[in-house]
C-alpha cells in the first residue's frame, strides 16, 4: 500500500468512476459511493482525483467523506455486518446481543478483524423493527437475533 | 385455474428467512413436476406472520404462516395449492383479524401484487389518480390535495396542499420533486415497505406532484440501509419510464417528468428536509436555515417540494376517489388514514393502516397483544428517537397531531416502540442524548455540545453523584436545546429526555448499587 504503482492505478481506476458520474445533477454522493463500492472504502488517492474533476477543493471532498457514517476511509473486512443499536432493537434486547456479537467476532465496533474476514459497524434503525433485534450482513438483513443466529454469522463470516 | 404462489421479498420477510423458504418451494415444486405461477410479492406487514406464504385459488386467497423452508414439503403435502388445511393455515388472508381491522388506503396494494408489474399495478386501480391529474388544470390538483386535509407524513405535519401551492406559484424555469425516503426513525418501515411493495404508487405521487407543481425533475432520497427497496424502485422507474408513466410525456400529455434514485450515506439528520438538500447537491449534510424555504429555494437554488414517501403515496387515492372520501376519515385536523408501525416488544408487530382516532392503548393492547416477552408494557415511545417516552397512564391518547402535541409528545413518522418492564428509562434517556451527539449535523452548539453534556450528566444521576443538581441541569439543558435548535434534531431530543424523566421518576431515583449495575 501506498507504493507508486498501486497509488497510481488507484487513481485512474477512480479517474474511471468520476468520469462516468460527473455528469448527473449532484455528482458527489453517487461517486463517493462508486468509489466505495469499488474499493471496499474511500481511498485518499482518489480524492485529489475527484477534486480535479467536480472544480472542488481537496479540503471541501474531504469534508463530505468525513460527515458521512458510511464513507469508510481504511479497507474494511471482506464482510460488514452492520448491528442495529437503536431503540426497537434495544426493546427486544440489542444490548445483549451486541455484547454477544462482538465476544463472537473477538472485535468492537467500528472494528475489523485481524484476519479481514469482517468489519462490525453499528446502525441505527434497519426498519426491521417489527423483527428486532436485526443486522445486516453485507446487505441481507437478518431478524430476531439470537444466540444460535450469532454464530450463524460467526460461522459465515470466517468461511 | 393455475394457482399463484406469493412469497414476500420484502426486506422484513427476508429478515426472517424468506429466501430459504422460495428456495425450497421452488425445489419441491420441481420435483412435484406442479405447475405454479409464483410471485415475489411485498410484505402484507403481519410481521409476526412472517415469511407469511399466499396462494391464489378458485375459491380466494389462503395464508399460511410463519413458513420454514423445512415446513414446505409438508405444506404441499396438505394441498396448500388448493387452500388445504394445515397447522400453519390462517385462512382467508384478509379475514386474518390484525388486517381486517385496518383501512388499506395508501396500503390498498401493498403485499397484494406483484411489485414490479405494471399490468397487476393497473388491475388493482393503479393509475387512476394519474390520469384524472393529467386531465386538470394544476391549480385544480393543488385544490384537491389541500381540500382532503392530507398533512405530512414525515414528521412535520405540515398540509402538503399548501407546500405544493408555493410551488405553484412560484415562477422558475426548473422545479423538483424530492421524495424523502430517508426513514431513519427507529420503529419506522411504511416507506420501506411501499418502496418493496408497491412502488409504483410513489411513482404515481411524484409524478401528479409534478404535474401539480410544474417541476421536471424528481429524486428518491433512500438511505443506505434499504438496498432492497433501492433496487425495487430503480427498477420500478426503468420499467415506468419504457412505459411511458415517466419521461417525456407522462400518460401521454404534454408534461414531461424524470425521476432518479439517489442512495444516502448513513447520515440521520440527512432526513431533515434541508440537510437533505444539501446531501443531493453533493455537500455535507448540514441543516440550511429557513428562510428560504425549499418551496423558493430548495434543490440547486430552485422551486422544490420535499415529501415524505407516505405523503406522496397517499396523493393517488385522493386523486382517484376526491378529496371528501379522503377527508371522511380521521378525527379533528388530522384527516385520511395513517400507517402505523408497530414495533419492538410487542406480540404483534407490524404495519397497521387506520384512520386517525385510535388510542394508544387500542392499539398497544388490543392490535398489537401486548408484549412480546409476555411482562406488563412499562413505556412506549412514539414518534422515533425525538419522540416522547409513554407510560400506560396515557394510553387514552388518541392518535391525532394536536393529541399528541398537548400531552408533549409527537406522532412523528408514527411508529411506535413497545417497552417491557425490563426498560432503563435512564438508560434510554442517555441514548437519547448520546444519539443526538452521534447524528448532530454540528451547526448549533447547545445540540453539539448539550447532547454531548447531557449523556455525561446522566450518567452521574446513574452513579448516584449529586442527583438533584445534576437532574436540574438536565432540564435546563433541555430548555437550551429546545430553544436554542436550528432543527428538531437538537430541538426535540428533550421529548424522549424529559418524559422518561417526568413519567418514570423511579428510574431516576437513588439505586442500590447492585441493581444500577444490572
Ligand atoms: C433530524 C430530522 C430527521 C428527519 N427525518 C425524516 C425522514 O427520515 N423522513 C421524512 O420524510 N422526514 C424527515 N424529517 C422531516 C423533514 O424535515 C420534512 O419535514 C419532511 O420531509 C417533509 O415532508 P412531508 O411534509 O411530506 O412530511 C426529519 C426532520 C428532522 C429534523
Ligand atoms: S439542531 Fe443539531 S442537527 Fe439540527 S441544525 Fe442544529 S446542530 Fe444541526
Amino acid at each position: 500500500m501506498g507504493m507508486q504503482p498501486q497509488g497510481t492505478e488507484t487513481a485512474a481506476r477512480a479517474a474511471q468512476i468520476v468520469e462516468a458520474l460527473r455528469g448527473v445533477e449532484g455528482p458527489l454522493l453517487p461517486i463517493l459511493h462508486g468509489l466505495q463500492e469499488e474499493f471496499g472504502h474511500v481511498p485518499a488517492e482518489a480524492l485529489p482525483v475527484v477534486a480535479e474533476a467536480l472544480n472542488l477543493s481537496r479540503a471541501e471532498v474531504h469534508g463530505v467523506v468525513t460527515f458521512y457514517h458510511d464513507f469508510r476511509r481504511e479497507p474494511g473486512g471482506r464482510h460488514v455486518l452492520k448491528l442495529c443499536r437503536a431503540e426497537a432493537c434495544q426493546s427486544m434486547g440489542a444490548e445483549a446481543i451486541a455484547r454477544q456479537v462482538q465476544e463472537a467476532l473477538g472485535i468492537g465496533f467500528h472494528e475489523t478483524a485481524a484476519d479481514g474476514s469482517v468489519t462490525l459497524e453499528p446502525v441505527y434503525c434497519l426498519g426491521l423493527c417489527a423483527c428486532a433485534p436485526s443486522a445486516m450482513l453485507d446487505g441481507e438483513p437478518i431478524g430476531r437475533l439470537d444466540a444460535a443466529t450469532v454464530a450463524e454469522i460467526a460461522a459465515e463470516v470466517r468461511r | 385455474m393455475r394457482p399463484t404462489l406469493y412469497i414476500p421479498a420484502d426486506s422484513g420477510a427476508l429478515a426472517l428467512g424468506a429466501a430459504r423458504v422460495a428456495r425450497a418451494f421452488e425445489t419441491e415444486l420441481l420435483r412435484r413436476g406442479l405447475d405454479v405461477k409464483v410471485v415475489r410479492n411485498g410484505s402484507r406487514g403481519l410481521y409476526f406472520l412472517e415469511p407469511m406464504v399466499e396462494v391464489e385459488t378458485a375459491a380466494g386467497r389462503f395464508a399460511y404462516g410463519p413458513v420454514r423452508a423445512g415446513d414446505v414439503a409438508s405444506l404441499l403435502d396438505a394441498g396448500l395449492l388448493d387452500g388445504g388445511k394445515h397447522p400453519l393455515f390462517l385462512g382467508e388472508t384478509e379475514k386474518i383479524p390484525f388486517l381486517a381491522r385496518q383501512t388499506r388506503l395508501t396500503f390498498a396494494r401493498c403485499g397484494v401484487i406483484d411489485p414490479l408489474s405494471l399490468d397487476d399495478y393497473r388491475a388493482h386501480d393503479g393509475l387512476k389518480g394519474l390520469e384524472k391529474a393529467v386531465a386538470m388544470a394544476p391549480a385544480d390538483i393543488v385544490q384537491t390535495v389541500t381540500e382532503s386535509g392530507l398533512r405530512g407524513r414525515g414528521g412535520a405535519g405540515f398540509p402538503t396542499g399548501i407546500k405544493w401551492k408555493t410551488v405553484h406559484d412560484a415562477a422558475a424555469d426548473r422545479k423538483y420533486i424530492v421524495c424523502n425516503a430517508d426513514e431513519g426513525d427507529s420503529a419506522t418501515f411504511a416507506d420501506r415497505m411501499i418502496m418493496e411493495g408497491d412502488p409504483f404508487v410513489l411513482i404515481e405521487g411524484m409524478a401528479i406532484a409534478a404535474i401539480a407543481t410544474g417541476a421536471q425533475k424528481g429524486f428518491v432520497y433512500i438511505r443506505s440501509e434499504y438496498p432492497h427497496a433501492v433496487a425495487t424502485m430503480r427498477e420500478a422507474i426503468r420499467i415506468a419510464t419504457n412505459a411511458g408513466v415517466l419521461g417525456p410525456s407522462v400518460l401521454g400529455s404534454p408534461h414531461g417528468f424524470d425521476i432518479e434514485v439517489r442512495v444516502g450515506a448513513g447520515a440521520y439528520v440527512c432526513g431533515e428536509e434541508t440537510s437533505l438538500l444539501n446531501s443531493l447537491e453533493g455537500k455535507r449534510g448540514v441543516v440550511r436555515a429557513k428562510p428560504p424555504l425549499p418551496a423558493l429555494e430548495g434543490l440547486f437554488g430552485k422551486p422544490t417540494v420535499v415529501n415524505n414517501v407516505i405523503s406522496l403515496a397517499s396523493v393517488p387515492i385522493v386523486l382517484d376517489r376526491g378529496a371528501a372520501f379522503y377527508k371522511d376519515f380521521g378525527m379533528g385536523r388530522s384527516r385520511g388514514t395513517i400507517p402505523i408501525q408497530i414495533a419492538g416488544n410487542v406480540r404483534r408487530g407490524g404495519l397497521f393502516e387506520a384512520a386517525f382516532g385510535l388510542t394508544l392503548g387500542e392499539i398497544v393492547e388490543d392490535v398489537a397483544g401486548g408484549t412480546a416477552s409476555g411482562r406488563p408494557v412499562k413505556a412506549v415511545q412514539v414518534g422515533g428517537p425525538l419522540g416522547a417516552y409513554f407510560p400506560p397512564s396515557l394510553f387514552t391518547t388518541p392518535f391525532d397531531y394536536e393529541a399528541f402535541a398537548q400531552k408533549d409528545g409527537l406522532i412523528g413518522h408514527a411508529g411506535i416502540t413497545v417497552f417491557d418492564d425490563s426498560a432503563d428509562m435512564l438508560a434510554l434517556a442517555k441514548f437519547a442524548f448520546s444519539f443526538c451527539a452521534i447524528e448532530s449535523c454540528g451547526k448549533c452548539t447547545p445540540c453539539r455540545v448539550g447532547s454531548v453534556r447531557g449523556a455525561e450528566v446522566l450518567e452521574k444521576v446513574a452513579t448516584g453523584v449529586a442527583r438533584e443538581d445534576n437532574l436540574a441541569l438536565v432540564a435546563e439543558l433541555c430548555e437550551t436545546m429546545k430553544f436554542g435548535s436550528l432543527c428538531a434534531l437538537g430541538g426535540f431530543t428533550p421529548y424522549p429526555v424529559m418524559s422518561a424523566i417526568t413519567h418514570f421518576p423511579q428510574d431516576f431515583a437513588p439505586r442500590p448499587r447492585a441493581q444500577a449495575a444490572e
